[in-house]
């Protein structure tokens, strides 16, 4: 009866986290019949009488409210179409695309061509996963040069870091602009490629060693190493 | 006649040597790689991602698409020639039908999750090791699942009955064979691969039932070893 | 059309770096295994960076070409698995798998590196035929350089199955190898931004210009180019990728074991 695996270790689909009713399935956790049983590979959290199971992988899916770094695919009468990192493409409006007036018939690329990157907001989500998004708001720009690159969506939260802390840690000691999506898309842009290789080579450690406790005091060593070079 | 001594010397419940590995594919989004003796799988998931042409997508869920392939030089005998099959094409569907009951794919509507198996050596078992290593790779993604699936071979050879058959068992001459690849949720020992040929009493097949329940216990702790040591062991190649 | 990944790879080129901080002309880490897979009778893997790739050998015993009655058979095929990149498709070959093989194979077969006189068995009866199939296992560009790399290792370490004049006994590899002359290795020299630089990874390939596959033995002999790329090259240009190229082949021939 009661726990069968430690807090803050690895479950895999159909382990018994736990044994009898004491215990009960959160996120990542089913209950069968007597058994709390995990249901995905994930880093696993006791919090109470509750069990976590924290996802380490999987592709990006779309939130409503998330902002994301995307990629014109295609220009159509009425907006763009975005690639935003996963199974569902993203459609730009043209009245959330910019406050100037568009006159009809315009050359749309003139805004926002194919193959353009920029940092957008998802307005809305359908149940059959349409994903609108707009570029009206604080924060979101086209993206004009500078680095992009790509990690594990899941592992976003622990590259920002609580109130941001993780990026502006980067920025701060490289002097790089980053700006993370929610979507696993990264930008990073700076002057100095020796820093912008430091920075996305830290970026990159974060998202290998986001599951492994004492995260922002290591990161903080390696970039004191890294950067005194 | 009976079956006395099997060719490699193991006990007639007794599986080859196994290794297990994921993420060995860096562009998937999930991978695993599974060797059981000379036969070695490896598995890479893709997706979900949008599904062409557009009337196979399912509006109600995400669709589960497997591809078993035998690369060209991992035949015991002739060269195989690429392009799939009607052997390949079956398997490819009998895979999906043994994991698509541990997979819950209606947060997807309208697209796939492609898994891919190639083998580059094989020695008997590769469906079930294909089965295997595509099961720790849509774990390794990720991916929701009541259960991990595990498979392996059981069979007859002669008056014997045996778990995990090599090539050189196949193809046994001095008697009766039978040829029982099954893939079971390992917690529950539900089964969701079970195909057969050869001969075989149904009392036989009883008894090779349950060796296999208890084969695919050893072969989840390899899979859920694995799964594990990709956060916890070393990081090597 | 915008393309910033090429913009950022020509931005660092101007400096003379790269995205990872290699210089021009170095290579990726590689690392090279043989007996890969036992059921070939030769293999090897080669990894270059994150692009790795599989080649595997088989012989047969076939009839020769009635025009060319007392030489073995040589073979290549290239199989890009879409296991190994999100942009492969289940389904025969496209176009870059099929121009891949047919450049390996006109490297290999050029050179002369194989004899195929000596394959021979009987003459208009019996010879041997030589296949090689690279497959990709994950792609980061230069598939080419480790798809040629794995071929040539394969090739050496293949051992002839058992033959008694009717059967073919694969089961039972002989102490036999296949008689090698030469050592043909391909080097792949790209120009972008005015720049020319090897061995590129999948994000600097969006900045190809014009590219050119150089197949050279090891007394400096061509034996197979491919030009590729969507833009010119004038002949100083490719004067300068010979010795490159080249230059590079030996650094890879070390691989070779």
């Amino acid at each position: 009866m009661g726990l069968l695996i430690e807090d803050k270790s690895i479950a895999v689909p159909g382990e018994v986290l736990a044994e009898g009713m004491d215990y009960l399935p959160a996120d990542g956790a089913i209950r069968e019949g007597e058994n709390v049983v995990s249901s995905r590979v994930g880093l696993v959290h006791v919090d109470g009488r509750a069990i976590r199971v924290i996802q380490l992988a999987g592709s990006y899916m779309p939130k409503r409210n998330d902002t994301v770094i995307a990629k014109v695919v295609d220009v159509l009468m009425s907006g763009w179409r975005l690639d935003i990192n996963c199974a569902y493409s993203a459609m730009l409006p043209l009245r959330d695309a910019t406050s100037d007036y568009i006159e009809k018939g315009a050359n749309l690329t003139k805004f926002f061509d194919l193959g353009d990157y920029m940092v957008c907001k998802i307005t809305n989500v359908t149940s059959q996963k349409l994903v609108d998004v707009s570029m009206k708001g604080p924060g979101l720009w086209k993206i004009k040069r500078g680095r992009i690159i790509n990690v594990t969506p899941c592992k976003v939260p622990r590259i920002i870091g609580k109130q941001g802390s993780m990026v502006t840690m980067i920025k701060d000691a490289t002097g790089c602009k980053v700006t993370v999506g929610q979507n696993g898309v990264i930008w990073v842009q700076c002057d100095d490629p020796e820093k912008e290789r430091i920075a996305v080579d830290t970026i990159k450690k974060i998202e290998a060693e986001a599951h492994i406790s004492g995260l922002t005091d290591r990161i903080k060593e390696h970039l004191d190493k890294v950067s005194k070079k | 006649m009976s079956y006395e001594k099997r060719p490699d010397g193991r006990n007639f419940d007794e599986l080859r040597p196994i290794e297990a590995k994921v993420g060995v594919i860096k562009n998937a989004v999930g991978s695993a790689s599974f060797k059981i003796g000379k036969t070695w799988a490896l598995a890479a998931v893709y997706g979900p991602r949008e599904l062409h042409p557009k009337f196979l997508q399912d509006p109600a869920k995400g669709r589960l698409r497997c591809n078993y392939n035998m690369m060209p030089f991992s035949g015991t005998g002739d060269r195989i020639r690429p392009g799939g099959n009607r052997r390949a094409k079956e398997i490819s569907m009998v895979t999906e039908k043994s994991l698509m009951p541990v997979l819950d794919l209606k947060n997807y509507p309208n697209t796939v999750v492609d898994v891919f198996i190639e083998l580059p050596q094989t020695d008997a078992g590769s469906r079930c090791a294909g089965i295997c290593a595509a099961s720790m790779a849509l774990a390794d993604a990720g991916f929701v699942m009541k259960d991990l699936v595990s498979a392996v071979a059981v069979g007859r050879v002669d008056d014997k009955i045996v778990v995990d058959l090599d090539y050189q068992e196949e193809a046994y001459e001095d008697g009766p064979v039978a040829d029982i690849p099954i893939a079971m949720l390992p917690r529950t020992k539900e089964v969701t691969l079970l195909q057969m040929d050869g001969e075989i009493s149904k009392e036989q097949m009883a008894e090779a039932l349950e060796l296999a329940k208890k084969s695919v216990d050893e072969i989840y702790e390899f899979q859920k070893k694995a799964l594990k040591e990709k956060y916890t062991g070393e990081q090597n190649e | 059309m915008s393309n910033i990944v090429k913009d950022h790879v020509l931005e660092l080129l101007k400096n003379d770096t790269r995205v990872d901080g290699r210089g021009l002309k170095d290579y990726r880490d590689i690392k090279v295994d043989v007996e890969v897979t036992s059921t070939a009778e030769g293999s090897a893997r080669v990894k270059i960076g994150d692009t790795d790739v599989i080649a595997g050998v088989k012989f047969n015993v076939e009839t020769p070409y009635p025009d060319n009655p007392e030489n073995g058979n040589f073979m290549v095929n290239a199989e890009f698995l879409p296991l190994s990149s999100p942009n492969f498709e289940a389904g025969p070959p496209k176009i870059d798998a099929i121009e891949l093989s047919r450049v390996v194979d006109r490297g290999i077969r050029e050179s002369k590196m194989i004899d195929t006189g000596s394959l021979c068995i009987t003459p208009g009866e019996k010879v041997w035929s030589v296949g090689v199939d690279i497959c990709t296992l994950n792609t980061d560009g230069n598939l080419i350089d480790a798809a040629a790399l794995a071929a040539i290792v394969a090739l050496k370490n293949a051992r002839f199955p058992k033959y008694d004049g009717v059967k073919l006994d694969y089961k039972t590899l002989t102490d036999e190898k296949l008689k090698l002359s030469k050592m043909p290795i391909c080097a792949t020299v790209v120009k972008a931004g005015g720049k020319f630089f090897v061995d590129l990874n999948e994000e600097e390939e969006e900045a190809t210009e014009a590219k050119l596959n150089v197949w050279s033995t090891e007394d400096g002999e061509l034996s197979a180019l491919q030009k590729g790329g969507d833009s010119n090259l004038t002949v100083e240009d490719i004067n300068q990728m010979f010795d490159i190229a080249i230059e590079k082949a030996t650094e890879l021939r070390k691989f070779v074991q």
